[in-house]
């Protein structure tokens, strides 16, 4: 395998408004056909910076490179750079006149490279409403159409922002599908989101971000040493619940096979969510 | 050329968009004609030797049509547009600001069409109004609408740059244009303004869009009423260039997608 050049690679990013720091220092890389999510709570910085990497803000100082170029300095290459990356932005609520399919035809009318804008609508699971008026769309499908006008450009890298925010559990397993098809095709996903476990299910790693700062980047199954801490094991015994940590969950729960010989009532064995390690990592960031 | 090409595309787009929009339509549309029948019922005096006022009026409904069509109408959508997240959407697509401008112009020409349309229609209909009878005069009614629809597109684009939001734009758009018009002699017969008035109308474009157009609709015997005594065509043609030029200047520099 050759090593190609990450996607993006941004080096000590720093942005202030007004004098207070949004964006303090960071740096990450996100390798090609990665799906990179940016985690962190309101104001930590997040929208800042992929907006920074998207071209629609300026940074105060600190290297960025998105596809090779500085999102900053694309001058007439502009056009060239919009190409190749598509954009989900969050809280879109415009073009409510139009139909869905008019609108997805007359986006793909900006790329040289565009997919089959009836395939893409039909990907994103708006088949049924293809000639509806925007502004009757539900909340989900309304972000399954920016989904459409994300990915219409056949982009290399595509930035969602909060994706699923609105979507029913159902919509949301459809979109992390399609996420995960975009993948396989190639495609560098830029993700932040506040579901925890949508990061997990989507993630190859996870970027921490609080108060401006990058916490930690890792994999979902080893974020804030996830893997290496102690198991929960759970069961009823004399009508109570009994709790052990442990490090050797099995053989706790062996030994309770053999105690209760057979059967142990209402076994669990957990380890801390993703969410329980993110909440800490926040609470000691702050 | 793919800028062009898009351009014509967006018009298209927005051309659609603009008609499904019931209400921007009637008001846009049919507004110059609801004011035509009130102000062509009120007046009906005549204000020289075969000019009656409809005719004057008819006039200066056809110029400040252009700034209705283009400048309001566009220096209050785009920053409404701009709030609902339409333009940032397409700053993160390749499309180019210009392509996006033409669109405007577009949909500020097609509306303009059905607007004069409509106009003429109904002044003759219902107000004996005398259309232009040479082909001289079609002609020159045909550049002052293209012109009059550039300039006031580009100065529509350029405003918009200048409001914050949507909410407020068009409590701070309207009554400028309805000062406009009322000092550049849509509603009065200009040359019965005080004359600082009318050196201050003089500054835009309307003014001179007016006179333009009154040198199409009224009897050339009417020029000797102007203030310079005649049409001033080339003086027109010159400020509306002008203001074009600096409009376009001023829309492509100051052109925002986004409230940074």
């Amino acid at each position: 395998m050759t090593t190609a050049p990450p996607a993006i690679e941004v080096r000590d990013l720093r942005k202030s408004y007004a004098g207070a720091e949004a964006v303090a220092g960071i740096s990450f890389a996100v390798e090609r056909g990665e799906i990179f999510s940016i985690l962190g709570p309101n104001g930590a910085g997040k929208t800042t910076t992929v907006e920074i990497l998207e071209g629609y803000r300026t940074r105060d100082s600190g290297e960025v490179l998105v596809l090779g170029s500085d999102p900053e300095k694309l001058g007439s290459s502009e056009a060239v750079w919009r190409n190749r990356i598509g954009i989900v932005l969050q809280n879109s609520s415009d073009a409510g006149d139009l139909t869905v399919a008019e609108t997805v035809h007359h986006f793909s009318h900006y790329y040289d490279n565009p997919k089959n804008p009836d395939a893409v609508i039909d990907v994103v699971g708006l088949n049924e409403k293809a000639a509806a008026r925007i502004h009757t769309l539900s909340g989900g499908q309304r972000r399954r159409l920016d989904v459409a006008l994300g990915i219409i450009g056949s982009p290399e890298i595509l930035f969602l922002d909060e994706p699923t925010t609105g979507f029913d559990p159902e919509a949301r397993r459809a979109f992390w599908g399609l996420i995960k098809d975009l993948q396989s095709a190639g495609t560098t996903i830029v993700l932040t989101t506040h579901y925890l476990d949508e990061a997990e299910a989507l993630a190859d790693r996870v970027a921490v971000i609080s108060a401006g700062k990058i916490v930690e980047i890792a994999t979902p199954a080893t974020l804030g040493g996830r893997h290496l801490a102690q198991a929960t094991v759970s069961w009823l015994e004399n009508g109570q619940t009994q709790k052990v940590t442990s490090n050797n969950p099995t053989a706790q729960v062996a030994l309770l096979s053999t105690q209760f010989a057979g059967d142990i009532p209402e076994l669990t064995v957990t380890r801390p969510t993703l969410e329980d390690i993110y909440l800490t990592m926040i609470e000691a960031g702050s | 050329m793919k800028i062009i090409t898009l351009g014509l595309l967006r018009g298209q787009l927005e051309i659609k968009s603009f008609m499904r929009r019931r209400e921007s339509v009637v008001f846009t549309l049919f507004f110059p004609v609801m004011l035509l029948f009130i102000f062509g019922s009120v007046f009906k005096n005549t204000i020289a030797p075969g000019v009656t006022f409809s005719q004057y009026f008819i006039a200066g409904m056809v110029a400040s049509g252009l700034v209705n069509t283009g400048f309001q109408q566009l220096a209050i959508n785009i920053p409404i547009e701009r709030d609902y997240g339409t333009l940032k959407r397409l700053r993160g697509t390749p499309l180019s600001p210009i392509s996006f401008f033409i669109g405007k112009g577009i949909v500020v020409l097609v509306a303009m069409a059905i607007q004069v349309f409509f106009l003429l229609l109904f002044g003759r209909l219902f107000f004996h109004l005398h259309l232009p009878h040479s082909a001289t005069l079609w002609l020159r009614f045909t550049w002052l609408v293209l012109l009059g629809s550039a300039c006031s597109t580009v100065l529509g684009i350029a405003m918009a740059t200048l409001i914050k939001s949507g909410r407020g734009a068009a409590a701070v758009v309207s009554p400028l244009v309805v000062i406009l018009q009322f000092i550049s002699g849509v509603f009065f017969v200009f040359s019965s303004l005080p004359h600082l008035m009318q050196k201050f109308a003089a500054l835009f474009p309307l003014k001179w869009l007016t006179q333009g157009m009154r040198s199409v609709f009224l009897p050339d015997s009417f020029a000797k009423q102007e203030l310079a005594h005649t049409w001033e065509i080339g003086r027109i043609a010159l400020v509306l260039f002008i203001w074009l030029v600096i409009g376009t200047v001023l829309a492509v520099r100051s052109f925002r997608w986004s409230e940074q």
